[in-house]
């Protein structure tokens, strides 16, 4: 304690003395902390006169540091430096090393680009981006789709065909999917017996008298599926009428049906209400025609091309 | 407590400028041959040539924006990480092997902190003429002659400084280009950074601080005191020898010795039989030394004169000393010229000067400790002489599209999509071909890549997918795709996938 007191007695005063022997302590910042301090305000001062830094009227003092790229005109541009022109600059980087692949893509045919290493390398990588960007929010990140509301674009089934150019052409217009509500024109055990002559064209367990006397009415006109959906049942590719043969489901939501009865009731439900909400927008005029043509191939190496 | 502690000992200490005397000696040779090795390789090996098919023809450069290392036949990929590994692995033993045998060898002789401040010590001695003129110059005001020399040492100093940064950066790239496009200012910025660090690092370190950075900077030379035995061989004074009862005493004229020098002298040249009697003159000069109880040390301060870490060895071992033997060298020569033993100062271990009876200094291999390292230093250099000679042709890296895991084809198939990457580290361009095993052959879709063709040092990436009827799905976990270069079935690899299916969920 008293080593402690006799310590607090050698503490510098200012040295000043008031009333005799009055007298203010002085305990000045360490040194250290001082010169650190002097070295941040020269360091702002540089900052102020190499960066943005104070607001003037509407504006601000654009420092002397700048940012200068070439957009994609091919104009060059000067800003003083900000974080948006940085961005800006590094997007045009980005593109103007793009663009030789992009070049190649337009040159190429579908069959060419596919079947090219380097470009096939390329296509993986900027479709994946793409097809995140654009197609993911409803084809999901893989193309798996989503059973009953969007297609599945890594199986073997297209409704609108799988080759390169009617990939295309769904991607440059899109598509709309469309079937009557059968509810408002047959009766609710016509409907069943469609119900199960269509479970029973994919081999799904089923009553044969129902599914026999369903044929009748899905080739005859009183229901008249045969129009769309082909003779054979195996759909039109030209409208876009889905295949009911093969064991892919878009709309009924077959593969998670519980037993041959859901199973069916899952196909009932459909051929009752119909369907209006099979829109796919056109992509044209969004997309660049080189980030169509990529998409074009991504979706095709997805494993579903044709 | 006690008050005013603090006030013993400062924590900053100011250099004393240390003026080392030149040596002539066995250490002293052995050092200038190290660092004439040292310089010529370091400062030579990237411009030697070596002819590349795609990628410049330097026998050593490390290209990272190519992610490659080109070191003469061989190229290093990131994913052979592990040779970095293995090789500072292999450094850190030797290190320790070493410095159980022989003390901080590593310090004295190949420390580039002790290379490079030998070299500028060259430099300042060639200049500015040996220790007493330096220190006469170091003492006098700034004057012309003081201003000419110590700014031209200065300058060289820098050169040389400047010429370390500028080597070490033509390590990667390619240096007859580096060259041309730094002094014509078209060279990267990193290029310019790097150059200009290492040229205020090395002027700093090697012609400023120098014996400053082995004390109180460098971290290896404190830990590898701990590595020293008993019988480890290090630089040490003989104190029994050297003080004897009563200390050292300073050989005076007049005894006979100093004289019959100066006679010899005056001869040119010292014959055979002269030295003959010069030795036994020594001796006699020895004996009656010894009768008065005084010491062999003439105590003429040389060895502390010519050591450049500043302090005097006998003292005993001590921290800042680097071992580099130049006091050794200084100290034989003064008992030579006197006719008294060698080996004043010399390797010995603290065990042997402890001793009664003395032996003459020798290795000790035989410890536990020495072994252990010998065998791990065998070991690991086997490790990666064997990693070197035996990695293959390429590497490949299969992963399976997560997403979806599998798809249900329209007639109940199951196909598993799969990526394989293949990166060719041959020194060629090569054709690859992808098959499968435990699966039928037509289960297998590479869609339009039956074979592959891939440049050196480049990767190809080839989309799989593989399809099979549910029955046979449910059945099969794993397969193995085989990745083959064409006409070379012997470097064939196979990787074990794994096959998702809906009823066997991972």
């Amino acid at each position: 304690m008293s080593e402690q007191k006799l310590q607090s007695q050698t503490v510098q005063t200012t040295g000043h003395a008031w009333d005799g022997d009055l007298q203010e302590y002085n305990n000045p910042l360490p040194a250290w902390w001082v010169y650190t301090f002097y070295v941040t305000v020269v360091f702002a001062i540089v900052y102020w006169t190499i960066y943005p830094s104070w607001p003037i009227g509407k504006g601000w003092i654009g420092g002397a540091s700048n940012i200068t790229y070439v957009n994609s005109a091919g104009e060059t541009k000067t800003h003083s430096w900000n974080t948006r022109a940085l961005l800006v600059k590094d997007l045009n980087e980005a593109a103007a090393a793009q663009k030789p692949y992009f070049d190649k893509v337009s040159s190429m045919s579908y069959e060419q680009i596919a079947k090219d290493p380097e470009m096939n390398g390329f296509i993986i990588s900027a479709g994946k981006s793409l097809f995140a960007d654009n197609c993911a929010a409803c084809h999901q990140s893989g193309g798996q789709g989503v059973v009953g509301f969007f297609p599945n674009l890594t199986d073997d089934d297209w409704l609108y065909g799988g080759s390169f150019d009617k990939i295309h052409e769904t991607l440059l217009g899109g598509r709309r999917g469309y079937m009557p509500t059968f509810s408002e024109v047959l009766s609710g055990e016509q409907i069943d017996q469609l119900a199960n002559y269509v479970a029973s064209l994919s081999g799904i367990g089923h009553d044969a008298t129902k599914a026999s006397a369903g044929n009748v009415l899905f080739h005859t006109d009183t229901a008249a599926c045969f129009y769309c959906h082909a003779v054979d049942a195996k759909g039109r590719k030209d409208i876009g009428a889905p295949n009911l043969t093969d064991n892919i489901w878009l709309w009924a939501n077959v593969p998670a049906a519980q037993g041959d009865a859901g199973k069916v009731a899952a196909i009932r439900g459909v051929i009752s209400g119909g369907l209006n909400k099979g829109v796919m927008p056109a992509w044209a005029g969004r997309l660049s025609t080189e980030q169509i043509k990529v998409l074009t191939v991504y979706v095709h190496e997805l494993g579903g091309g044709q | 407590m006690q008050t005013g502690l603090e006030d013993q000992l400062g924590l900053y200490q100011k250099r004393i400028p240390i003026f080392t005397r030149s040596v002539k000696g066995r250490f002293r040779r052995f050092k200038t041959s190290v660092l004439v090795l040292a310089y010529a390789m370091y400062f030579l090996l990237p411009w030697i040539p070596w002819a590349r098919l795609d990628a410049p023809a330097q026998a050593l450069l490390f290209d990272l924006p190519g992610r490659q290392f080109l070191i003469f036949g061989l190229t290093v990929y990131p994913q052979n990480i592990i040779w970095l590994a293995f090789l500072l692995i292999i450094a850190a033993i030797l290190l320790f092997f070493v410095t159980g045998l022989v003390g901080r060898a590593f310090c004295g002789y190949f420390c580039f902190q002790t290379v490079w401040t030998d070299f500028f010590i060259w430099i300042e001695k060639s200049i500015q003429g040996e220790r007493p003129t330096r220190v006469r110059l170091f003492r006098q005001p700034w004057d012309r002659e003081k201003i000419i020399k110590v700014g031209s040492t200065h300058a060289l100093w820098l050169l040389v400084s400047f010429w370390t940064g500028l080597s070490f950066v033509a390590y990667f790239t390619y240096a007859p280009q580096l060259v041309l496009d730094f002094f014509s200012g078209r060279a990267a910025d990193a290029a310019y950074i790097t150059t200009g660090l290492l040229t205020l690092t090395t002027y700093v370190a090697a012609g400023l601080m120098r014996e400053q950075v082995c004390t109180y900077i460098c971290p290896y030379g404190r830990f590898q005191s701990v590595m020293y035995e008993p019988q480890t061989l290090a630089v040490h004074y003989d104190a029994k020898r050297g003080e004897n009862v009563h200390g050292r005493a300073a050989v005076r004229a007049g005894r006979g010795i100093v004289t019959e020098r100066r006679h010899d002298r005056a001869e040119g040249g010292i014959s055979a039989e002269r030295r003959l009697i010069n030795l036994t003159t020594g001796a006699r000069a020895l004996a009656e030394r010894h009768e008065k109880g005084l010491g062999d040390c003439i105590d003429c301060g040389l060895c502390v004169q010519v050591c450049p870490a500043g302090i005097d060895i006998r003292e005993g071992l001590q921290y800042r000393c680097i071992s580099c033997g130049l006091c050794i060298d200084a100290c034989n020569t003064i008992m030579d010229s006197f006719g008294f033993p060698r080996g004043l100062i010399r390797y010995d271990s603290e065990s042997n000067l402890a001793a009664a009876t003395r032996t003459p200094p020798r290795l000790h291999w035989l410890g536990l400790k020495t072994l252990g390292y010998g065998a791990a230093l065998i070991l690991m250099s086997g490790l990666l002489a064997y990693s070197i000679s035996s990695q293959d042709s390429f590497d490949r890296a299969v992963s399976q599209i997560r997403q979806p895991l599998y798809v249900v084809l329209s007639n109940n198939d199951i196909r598993n999509r799969y990526q394989v990457r293949i990166t060719n580290k041959a020194a060629q361009e090569q054709t690859y071909f992808i098959s499968a095993t435990d699966i039928p052959a037509d289960a297998l879709d590479l869609g339009g890549f039956s074979e592959i063709s891939i440049k050196p040092g480049h990767s190809g990436l080839v989309q799989v997918s593989v399809h099979l009827p549910p029955a046979l799905a449910s059945k099969t976990e794993r397969f193995n795709l085989v990745i083959t270069p064409k006409g070379k079935p012997a470097e064939a690899r196979s990787e074990s996938v794994h096959f998702d299916s809906p009823n066997r969920r991972p």
